[in-house]
C-alpha cells in the first residue's frame, strides 16, 4: 500500500493563531481514513490544504509521490472530489447541472455524462425525476447525495468529505451513513472523511487520525485510541463522546 | 412650400424606423436601437441649429431665426435655452449650434472679455478669428437694469441707481450669471458704493417671482423683459452709465452658408424695444414661444405658414432624445460598471478607490458636473457630455450592488466552486455572475431610474429631451408645460422600473427566485 497524499512538516498559521503545528501524515490509498477531533483542532484547515483551497506556510504536501505547483493545481483539484456540510451546490443550477458542471467543463460527450449519470444515481440511491430540481427544491438529504454525486462525477482518486452528514437529521443521517460506506468499499475509495462524532468514526474508520489544538495526537484503529491513548486528551476525548452515546 | 419640403423630409427619415420597430424580432431588437440612434444623429447632422439662451426673449428670437430659416428653405433645429452665454458660445465655436441670439455688450463683456467698450466693426473683427460672424443689431438694446417694485420705489424714494445707496437694508436677489459677470454685481457695486449686505443668487424666473411677494426688494433684469410691466416694476435709471449697450444681434458660424446668413440678416432693424417687449409679452402669456415669434411675421405682413411643431410631435422628440441619453449612458454604465464592481469585490486599495470614485462622482450636483465636462475639449456642449454626466452618474448604484452581490456569495459556495477544479473565468462567469445577478440587476435597475430623472437636466446644455419643457416651463412660471416634461419622464421611469421587473425574471436564474 503505498500513500497517495504524504504531508510532510506541513504549517499553517492566520496572523497571531497556529491552526496546524508541523504536521507529518499519510493517506493510504483504498481505505478511509477519518480526522477527528474537537472543533478549531485543524482537521478542516488540513482538508483545505490539500485540496489547496489555502497554502500551507511552510512543508510539502505530494499527491501521488510528487509535489503540487502551481501548473497542476487545477489539474489536482479534478482528481479529488469534495464533499461539505450542505453538499455545497449551486443554487442557480438544476441538481443534474450541478453534477455535469465539471464534466461539461472538460468536454466529455453527452453520451458519457448520461451513463455516468445514471450509474452515479444508483450508487448515491438517488431518484432520477428529482435531476431536473433546483438545490432549494431538495431536502438535505437529498442536496447531500446530489452533492456526493458532483464529487464522484469525475472519478475522483481522492474523496475529502468535510462533515458532510452534520447537518441532517439522526434518520436520514443513519442512512447516508449506510449508503456512503457501501459506495467507498465498492469503488475502493480512497477518502478523507472529517467528523467530530466517534461512532461515525468507528463506523467508516480504517484508520482514525485524532487531533487537537492543530497537532495529530494519535493515528490508529478505534481499539488503539480506546486502549492505549497516546496522552490523556485522547482518553478524555473518548470517554467524553462514550458518555454522550451513553445517555 | 419650403417648410412642407422640409417636414417631409424629416418625416422621410423617420419612417424606416418605423417599420424596422414592427418587424423587430427578438434578436433584431439591437439591431434596431443601432439604426434608430444612427438616424437620430443623422437627422441631428443635417439641419441648421439654433441655440437659444434660458430667458424668454432667447427663446423667441431662436424661435425667429427659426422661422426665417425655414421660411428661406433650411431645415432647422431649435435647441432651447440652453445653460448659458458661455456654454452657448463655446458650442457655437464647437459646430454644436449654428447660430444664436446674443447682445453686443455681453459679446464685448463676456466673450472678448474686453473691459472697454468697442464698436460693432471692432466686435466683428474679434469675432472673425474664432470662425464667428454677426448680423447687425436687429433694432432694440436690451440692457442689463436693477428693478424694484414700483411701490417700493416710490415709497423710498429710489429713482437711479445711485439712490440705492441711501437703503443699505434693501435685499438684493440676483441671477448667478449676474454675479459673475464682468459687467455684473460685483463691478457694479464698486461704482456705485453700494453698501447692502443681503445678497443671494436666485434663477432669473422666480426671483420675479420672489420680488412680487416681498421676499427679496432689487433684482437685475433685461429692460425687455414683459414682467417689468406685468409686475409693475420700475426700472432703475444708470445714472453713471454703468452697463454698456446690449444691442441684439444673431451670431451665427462663418462656415454657414450665405443664404442661411442672408436670411438672419433680413431681421436686422426690424425689431424696436416696444415690439420686442410685446412679442416677449404675448410669448409668456401664450405660453409659446412660437405663438410670440410668429406674431412679429404677423405683423411683418408675411403669412403664417408655420405653426411650430405639434405637440404630439414634440413629444416624441423628447421622448425619444431622452431615451437616447439615458439608454447610452445606462449601457455605458453597464459595460463598465459591472467590471469595476468585480474588481471592487475583491476589496484592497483598488477596491477602496473604485468605490470612493464612484461615490464622490455622485455627491457632485449635476449641473455642477455638466459645468466641469464642458470646458474639456472632447465634451464641449454636445449630447456626448450629457450622456458622460449620466454614465458617471449611473455607475455607483452598479458597481456597489455588483459588488456587494459579489460578497455575498457564501465563502462555502466559493470555495465549492474553486475545490472542483474550474478556472478562474468560468466560476466567474457561470457560478458567481450568475449568483450576484439579483442584486447586480437591482443596481442596473436603480441607475436606470436615476438616469431618467437625472437626464431632465441635459436640456441645459442644449442636449434635449424631456428637460425642454420643463427648463422653459420654469422659465414661463407655466405649471403646465413644466409638468408635459415631468409627467411624461414620471411615467418613463415607472416603465423602465416595469420593464426591468420582467427583465429579472428573464435573467436571474430561476434556482434563486425559489
Amino acid at each position: 500500500m503505498s500513500a497517495l497524499v504524504k504531508l510532510i512538516d506541513v504549517r499553517k498559521r492566520y496572523a497571531d493563531a497556529i491552526v496546524l503545528h508541523a504536521t507529518n501524515l499519510s493517506i493510504e490509498r483504498g481505505k478511509t481514513t477519518i480526522l477527528i477531533g474537537p472543533s478549531g483542532c485543524g482537521k478542516s484547515t488540513l482538508l483545505r490544504l490539500i485540496i489547496r483551497l489555502i497554502e500551507p506556510d511552510s512543508g510539502l504536501i505530494e499527491f501521488n509521490g510528487g509535489p503540487v505547483t502551481a501548473d497542476t493545481i487545477v489539474t489536482l483539484r479534478r482528481r479529488i472530489g469534495y464533499v461539505i456540510q450542505e453538499g455545497g451546490l449551486f443554487p442557480h443550477l438544476t441538481a443534474r447541472a450541478n453534477v455535469l458542471l465539471m464534466a461539461r467543463h472538460i468536454g466529455k460527450s453527452e453520451d458519457e455524462m448520461r451513463t455516468r449519470l445514471a450509474d452515479l444515481c444508483d450508487l448515491t440511491r438517488f431518484s432520477a425525476n428529482l435531476l431536473p430540481r433546483y438545490p432549494l427544491e431538495l431536502s438535505g438529504g437529498q442536496r447531500q447525495r446530489v452533492g456526493l454525486m458532483r464529487a464522484l462525477m469525475l472519478s475522483p482518486e481522492l474523496l475529502l468529505l468535510d462533515e458532510p452528514l452534520g447537518a441532517l437529521d439522526p434518520l436520514v443521517r443513519a442512512a447516508l451513513q449506510k449508503d456512503l460506506k457501501e459506495i467507498f468499499v465498492r469503488l475502493q475509495q480512497t477518502a478523507l472523511f472529517v467528523t467530530h462524532d466517534l461512532a461515525e468514526a468507528t463506523y467508516f474508520g480504517d484508520e482514525i487520525v485524532l487531533m487537537n489544538e492543530g497537532r495529530v495526537v494519535q493515528k490508529g484503529s478505534v481499539t488503539d485510541l480506546r486502549e492505549k491513548p497516546a496522552d490523556p486528551f485522547v482518553a478524555e476525548f473518548i470517554n467524553a463522546q462514550r458518555g454522550v452515546t451513553l445517555t | 412650400m419650403n417648410a412642407l419640403r422640409s417636414t417631409r423630409g424629416q418625416r422621410d427619415r423617420s419612417e424606416p424606423e418605423v417599420h424596422l420597430a414592427r418587424r423587430a424580432r427578438p434578436g433584431a431588437l439591437l439591431r434596431v436601437f443601432l439604426i434608430l440612434v444612427a438616424g437620430v444623429s443623422a437627422a441631428s447632422a443635417n439641419p441648421i441649429v439654433i441655440g437659444s439662451k434660458k430667458f424668454t426673449e432667447s427663446y423667441v428670437l431662436g424661435e425667429i431665426a427659426r422661422r426665417a430659416l425655414n421660411d428661406a428653405g433650411f431645415a432647422t433645429e431649435h435647441r432651447q435655452g440652453m445653460g448659458g452665454t458661455i456654454i452657448l458660445w463655446q458650442a457655437l465655436r464647437g459646430g454644436q449650434i449654428d447660430a444664436y441670439p446674443e447682445y453686443t455688450g455681453t459679446i464685448a463683456q463676456e466673450i472678448l472679455r474686453n473691459g472697454h467698450q468697442l464698436s460693432f466693426q471692432e466686435i466683428r473683427d474679434a469675432l472673425r478669428k474664432f470662425g464667428a460672424g454677426m448680423t447687425e443689431p436687429l433694432g432694440f438694446n436690451n440692457t442689463y437694469a436693477l428693478v424694484m417694485r414700483r411701490s417700493e420705489a416710490q415709497r423710498l424714494g429710489v429713482r437711479t441707481i445711485s439712490d440705492l445707496r441711501k437703503h443699505p437694508e434693501l435685499k438684493f436677489g440676483l441671477t448667478h450669471e449676474f454675479l459673475d459677470r464682468q459687467d455684473g454685481w460685483r463691478p457694479l457695486r464698486e461704482r456705485y458704493g453700494l453698501p447692502q449686505q443681503s445678497v443671494i443668487g436666485i434663477d432669473h424666473a422666480l426671483g420675479y417671482a420672489a420680488l412680487a411677494n416681498g421676499s427679496i426688494d432689487v433684482k437685475d433684469a433685461y429692460s425687455t423683459d414683459a414682467k417689468i410691466e406685468e409686475n409693475e416694476l420700475v426700472v432703475l435709471e444708470d445714472d453713471l452709465r454703468f452697463f454698456p449697450t446690449y444691442e441684439a444681434v444673431f451670431l451665427f458660424r462663418s462656415s454657414m452658408s450665405p443664404d442661411a446668413i442672408n436670411a438672419l440678416r433680413r431681421l436686422e432693424g426690424t425689431l424696436d424695444e416696444k415690439r420686442i417687449s410685446h412679442l416677449n409679452m404675448e410669448a409668456e402669456r401664450a405660453k409659446n414661444y412660437t405663438f410670440g415669434a410668429n406674431l412679429y411675421f404677423e405683423d411683418g405682413g408675411k403669412s403664417p405658414n408655420s405653426l411650430g411643431e405639434t405637440f404630439p410631435h414634440k413629444l416624441a422628440r423628447w421622448t425619444l432624445r431622452h431615451l437616447e441619453l439615458a439608454g447610452f449612458s445606462l449601457l455605458l454604465s453597464v459595460i463598465i460598471g459591472i467590471p469595476l464592481g468585480i474588481v471592487a469585490s475583491r476589496g484592497g486599495l483598488i477596491g477602496q478607490a473604485i468605490l470612493g470614485f464612484t461615490s464622490i462622482v455622485q455627491t457632485i450636483p449635476a449641473l455642477a458636473l455638466l459645468a466641469l465636462l464642458v470646458p474639456v475639449p472632447f465634451f464641449g456642449i454636445s449630447v456626448r457630455t450629457a450622456i458622460t454626466a449620466l454614465f458617471l452618474y449611473g455607475l455607483l448604484p452598479i458597481v456597489r450592488n455588483t459588488a456587494s452581490g459579489l460578497q455575498d456569495i457564501p465563502r462555502s459556495l466559493r470555495e465549492s466552486a474553486v475545490a472542483l477544479g474550474l478556472t478562474s473565468f468560468t466560476r466567474l462567469w457561470e457560478i458567481y455572475l450568475p449568483m450576484a445577478s439579483r442584486s447586480i440587476l437591482s443596481g442596473i435597475k436603480t441607475s436606470a431610474v436615476i438616469n431618467i430623472g437625472t437626464a431632465t437636466l441635459a436640456a441645459l446644455i442644449g442636449a434635449g429631451g424631456l428637460g425642454e419643457p420643463i427648463l422653459s416651463g420654469l422659465n414661463l412660471n407655466d405649471h403646465i408645460t413644466i409638468l408635459q416634461g415631468a409627467i411624461p419622464a414620471a411615467l418613463l421611469a415607472l416603465l423602465v422600473q416595469w420593464f426591468f421587473d420582467v427583465l429579472d425574471r428573464v435573467l436571474i436564474p430561476k434556482g434563486l427566485r425559489l
